[in-house]
């Protein structure tokens, strides 16, 4: 019986009831959980859905969203049955945020950690930022994507805008499309076989059967400007 | 912040709900401009006319006088019709230059949003819903418009600050973003010939793109160079005679959606004006890209 109740669905209209209501229950439900699914209907590209939420519970939102959609989410899997606005999941701790459509700017921003899976096309500055946070993209990403990215992972199925990685710290990027061009400080690095399986792992944790880790490039920082040199002074 | 909709009719048979549309659009995007609005609006035109939208702080006084003085010259043939804060004059179109002249010479306080066989552009200060309110924008027709809800940054909030501003016949410009360059841009053109009425930033993009079309180029031409020569951050939607254009610049850090149909294409600087549109979940949607410029015409 418990496990039934468990099981039960919170559906919540924001055409009926505020937005400020749904995200003030979300932020009530505790780990063990009894209601742990979650539908939310109308979204019609509000800002701010299913923000701060720190449980393990299922959300699903049933229609595109605006900014900030999933932001700091702990632990919750949330899915967006179609498009996000600027910021979805920025700075994501942990659990899971599942993007149907496609993403606007700045995706993942600064996340922290957990799994971000955009299903479409990601714009642009995707993972700006990223501290730890894994991104998955189907589509193609943006310009300036991975800008000064310091750690965690950034894997694109289609290709990369302008600048990818620029002034990227230690974030490891695969893209298996192509690069339009790299950022400062951004090179091409070797695949050698703990990428593959870091590679792996990412892709089956994003649901992803159709791509092998043997078709990707990997990109990360040539680490020229971590330091200050000398030689440059004059630059100044 | 501002905000942006326009809407481009493909299918003739939805003019006549084109204002009730757009209306609904801009009502969306009040918190990104809440200090003031404005809409252009392409209505269907009248064989040999043109059309002025004019705009005064003392309306009712000035156009009551208006119209007695063009009612003096039978030649002219001008109608005058009221609507809050604006009015527009239809002329016979080889008159145009003589009603200009006549409003130059003898109404300094009257002030001409628009001109052209088309269009119509209407804004004031003011919460967005209201302004739409009080010039019945919700009951006009027509196949295409776009609006604007201002956040001022760069000038004052005053009724010639607020978008769209005119680039020139049956043409129009509304912003999001800040013009870094404005200031050095305006001196260029001021030395060049071309006057302004504001401090404002957009109204130099309009101008520079007069300007631009002045020395030869079309309009999709002007936007291209834009980009090479405006510094700072924008989303510009442009109104024609024949429909709308779009461009950003190439950071694109200015929020913008489309969506298109059998029906329209649509713009908004967020989702969520485009959500109550007919048909929209069907619709394909995307961001325009960066330092692209987009022309969606009949």
């Amino acid at each position: 019986m418990q496990q039934l109740i468990g099981e039960l669905m919170r559906t919540y209209d924001l055409a009926q009831s505020p937005l400020r209501e749904l995200n003030e229950e979300l932020h009530r439900q505790k780990d063990g959980s009894n209601e742990a699914q979650w539908e939310v209907l109308n979204p019609r590209g509000g800002h701010a859905i299913a923000v701060g939420v720190d449980a393990p519970i299922n959300i699903d939102v049933r229609g595109s969203v605006g900014y900030y959609c999933a932001g700091m989410n702990k632990k919750a899997t949330v899915t967006v049955h179609g498009s996000a606005g600027p910021g979805v999941a920025e700075n994501m701790m942990s659990g899971k945020v599942v993007i149907k459509g496609d993403a606007s700017q700045y995706a993942g921003a600064t996340g922290h950690g957990g799994l971000l899976v955009i299903e479409g096309n990601a714009s642009s500055r995707c993972g700006i930022s990223m501290k730890g946070i894994d991104i998955v993209v189907k589509g193609n990403i943006g310009h300036m994507s991975a800008f000064m990215a310091q750690s965690g992972h950034l894997v694109v199925l289609g290709d990369a805008g302008d600048a990818l990685g620029d002034s990227i710290y230690e974030a490891q990027l695969f893209v298996r499309g192509k690069v339009k061009s790299l950022g400062a400080d951004c090179i091409e690095k070797e695949m050698r076989p703990e990428h593959h399986e870091a590679l792996t792992k990412l892709l089956e944790g994003a649901g992803i059967t159709d791509a092998k880790p043997s078709e990707f490039r990997r990109y990360g920082s040539a680490r020229k400007l971590y330091n200050f040199n000398i030689d440059n002074a004059d630059a100044y | 912040m501002c905000g942006i909709v326009g809407l481009f009719l493909k299918n003739p048979k939805m003019e006549p709900q084109l204002g009730e549309l757009l209306s609904r659009m801009l009502s969306t995007m009040c918190e990104r401009g809440p200090d003031s609005a404005g809409f252009a609006i392409y209505g269907a035109a009248e064989d040999g006319r043109t059309k002025l939208t004019l705009q005064s702080a003392t309306a009712s006084e000035d156009f009551a006088k208006l119209k007695s003085a063009l009612a003096k010259d039978k030649k002219l043939d001008a109608k005058l019709t009221l609507n809050d804060t604006h009015a527009v004059l239809s002329v016979p179109s080889d008159k145009l230059e003589d009603v200009k002249a006549l409003i130059a010479a003898d109404f300094p306080s009257v002030r001409t949003m628009a001109t052209g066989e088309n269009i119509e552009i209407y804004k004031e200060v003011g919460y967005p819903t209201e302004v739409a309110k009080r010039f019945d924008l919700a009951h006009m027709s027509g196949s295409h418009a776009i609006g604007h809800t201002r956040m001022a940054t760069e000038s004052a909030v005053t009724t010639l600050g607020a978008h769209p501003f005119s680039t020139g016949a049956d043409e129009c410009l509304v912003h999001n973003g800040s013009l870094s360059n404005h200031a050095s841009l305006r001196r260029e053109l001021i030395r060049d010939g071309m006057t302004f009425n504001t401090e404002n930033d957009t109204e130099v993009a309009a101008s520079y793109l007069t300007w631009r079309m002045k020395q030869g180029m079309n309009l999709g031409e002007a936007l291209e160079k834009s980009l090479d020569d405006l510094d700072g951050f924008f989303n510009f939607v442009v109104g024609t005679k024949e429909g709308f254009g779009v461009v950003r610049d190439p950071i694109a850090c200015k929020p913008a959606v489309m969506a298109e149909t059998d029906d329209y294409v649509a713009f908004g600087s967020e989702y969520r004006a485009l959500a109550g549109l007919p048909g929209i979940d069907k619709a394909k949607v995307w961001e325009p890209e960066p330092a692209t410029v987009y022309f969606w015409q009949r």
